[in-house]
């Protein structure tokens, strides 16, 4: 049984600022660069900001993870006249896809019309998210996590990693391979912060960071504001661009993964996964699709082992499989042919947290928007389902599936 | 593979360094620590474990728990290996684990290793629980090789 709201909603305008190293937008401001990206989505949609009535955040609408965005202050910036949608995903970045689902529930609700996802993040000293969770009040939840001295995300995630690495034999190779491959994809991107081709010499001289992980393990930190808009399929067709139909998506998770790897009490097989059984299980029953329709995976990447354990979940390989399935090149994109590599599916052709910029998952969704318009500067030949997904963290976890139009 | 990395001694944070905060249903845990004793938060109708403790048994909903003793030593389940204090960015050796308590299936808990080099802590260790003093004269739970 499919989803009721199968391509009843559409992507239909991505905007983006400039991307700056962590720090490096000031002296603007969050707003400042929230509302450049909305106004370059509106223009990208063809529509105006004013007819924006509706907001979809993510990650409790907050900048980061620190100071929350408020829909009035929008309002007040860029005049939008009536706003009859506003509501927020709880948690952080593990909702960023999930936020074209809110959307889509606004819409179908004939709550508004024109609905706006986004992220605006500047990364000053007080601010950086490598060490937000070490500078939180101590409570009685962390009280059982922080004195470890787990105080980074990458600490937290290589704990999973490490697990994976004594159930399966997966390799430090294999995490190197997903730096490598995505890498490849960002030597013509003008806007991209990591463009430098790198070898696995470079990746195994890259210092070790929370063993198993090294630096290049981790995601960018990055500054700037990235919106989309999402509108019912009707209005679609009165937009400038082709519609992006969203096919598929959910939010959420099960019992097992829960708080993850801030609580650490997963069972196998789920303490070394990425906490994407769950949504993954969704947008297949809703579409009836699995990975092999896939055409371009877009997985959300801020830590490498992450990518191969969300190839894992989706079923792009079996579980314990991920690290030859990466070895044998298969996240890679031909760019001679615009395919994939040894019948795999490219991943991350625009570069992904890892090497484009970190925008806590939204540029994901604006690559999926461009590769099912065929635009996108990788374009995956005939791209007619692109895949995207959000986390891997606490629940909701979320999972999008674009359709060409 | 490039050679295995040599860290030297696992130590614990500076205790100074290390706070914890508490509420109704996780200070028992706490109190027992401060006596030497390791714990977890048993649901006292059903006896599904839970950690850290919250209000309620997920499995039976009784808000009645307590905290057994527990025999202080369990298994390591999985582990980082850290090399700079967070604190000031110094070099500075530890290893964060996740341990299964025994006595207590499917509780958990976040510590660290101690007392052997960083690069022997292995996945399936056998470990017993060593007591640390920390601020406000809280006990930290840690362990060392068994």
């Amino acid at each position: 049984m499919s989803w009721a709201h199968m391509d009843k909603t559409a992507i239909v305008g991505v905007g983006a600022t400039d991307y700056y190293v962590r720090g490096h937008s000031w002296p603007r401001t969050v707003y400042d660069m929230a509302c450049e990206a909305i106004i370059n989505a509106c223009a990208d949609a063809g529509i105006s900001p004013h007819q924006i009535d509706g907001f979809a955040y993510y990650s409790g609408a907050s900048a980061g993870y620190t100071g929350k965005l408020d829909t009035g202050t929008f309002m007040e910036m860029l005049g939008m006249p009536e706003i009859g949608f506003s509501a927020a995903l709880t948690s952080g970045g593990n909702g960023s896809v999930g936020s074209v689902g809110l959307a889509t529930a606004g819409l179908m609700n004939e709550d508004c019309k024109y609905c706006v996802s986004l992220m605006t993040l500047q990364q000053l000293p007080q601010s950086r998210l490598g060490t937000v969770f070490g500078k939180m009040d101590v409570d009685w939840q962390n009280s059982f996590l922080q004195p470890s001295g787990l105080v980074g995300p990458g600490h937290l995630m290589s704990v999973l990693a490490r697990r994976h690495m004594h159930l399966y034999g997966t390799t430090q190779e294999a995490f190197g391979e997903v730096a490598i491959a995505t890498r490849r994809n960002t030597a013509n991107r003008p806007k991209a912060v990591r463009k430098k081709p790198l070898s696995m010499d470079d990746y195994m001289a890259s210092p070790m960071l929370a063993d198993p992980l090294r630096r290049l393990d981790f995601c960018l930190e990055t500054d700037g504001a990235v919106a989309v808009i999402t509108t019912t399929a009707d209005r679609a067709k009165d937009c400038r661009q082709k519609p992006a139909y969203v096919h598929g998506v959910s939010a959420g998770g099960q019992r097992e993964w829960s708080r993850a790897f801030t609580w650490y009490g997963m069972p196998d097989p789920y303490f070394a996964s990425s906490g994407h059984d769950w949504p993954a299980k969704r947008v297949w029953e809703q579409t009836g699709l699995s990975a092999k329709d896939m055409d371009v995976a877009l997985l959300y990447d801020h830590f490498t082992p992450m990518v191969l354990m969300q190839l894992e979940e989706y079923g792009f390989c079996e579980k314990g499989e991920g690290n030859d399935y990466v070895l044998s090149g298969k996240m890679r994109y031909d760019f001679e042919t615009g395919k994939g590599v040894n019948g795999g599916t490219p991943v991350n052709t625009h570069g992904g947290n890892l090497n484009e910029a970190y925008i806590i998952g939204m540029t994901h969704i604006v690559e999926a928007v461009e590769q099912v318009r065929g635009t996108a500067i990788n374009q995956v030949k005939d791209c007619e389902f692109a895949l995207a997904s959000g986390g891997p963290a606490s629940i909701p976890v979320s999972s999008l599936i674009l359709r060409s139009a | 593979m490039s050679e295995p990395i040599k860290y030297g001694p696992a130590l614990l944070l500076p205790g100074e360094q290390l706070h914890i905060a508490m509420n109704n249903d996780t200070e028992g845990f706490w109190q027992a620590a401060k006596e030497h004793r390791l714990t977890a938060c048993q649901c006292a109708k059903c006896g599904h474990f839970r950690m850290p403790p919250g209000p309620v048994c997920p499995e039976c909903s009784s808000f009645e728990k307590h905290y057994p003793d527990l025999p202080g030593t369990g298994t390591v389940f999985s582990y980082a290996i850290c090399n700079r204090n967070p604190a000031n960015g110094e070099p500075y050796v530890y290893v964060p684990v996740v341990v299964d308590i025994d006595g207590a299936p499917g509780a958990r808990l976040v510590s660290n290793v101690t007392g052997c080099d960083a690069e022997d802590v292995h996945i399936g260790m056998k470990v017993e629980v060593v007591w640390t003093e920390i601020n406000d004269g809280w006990v930290y739970p840690h362990f060392r090789k068994a």
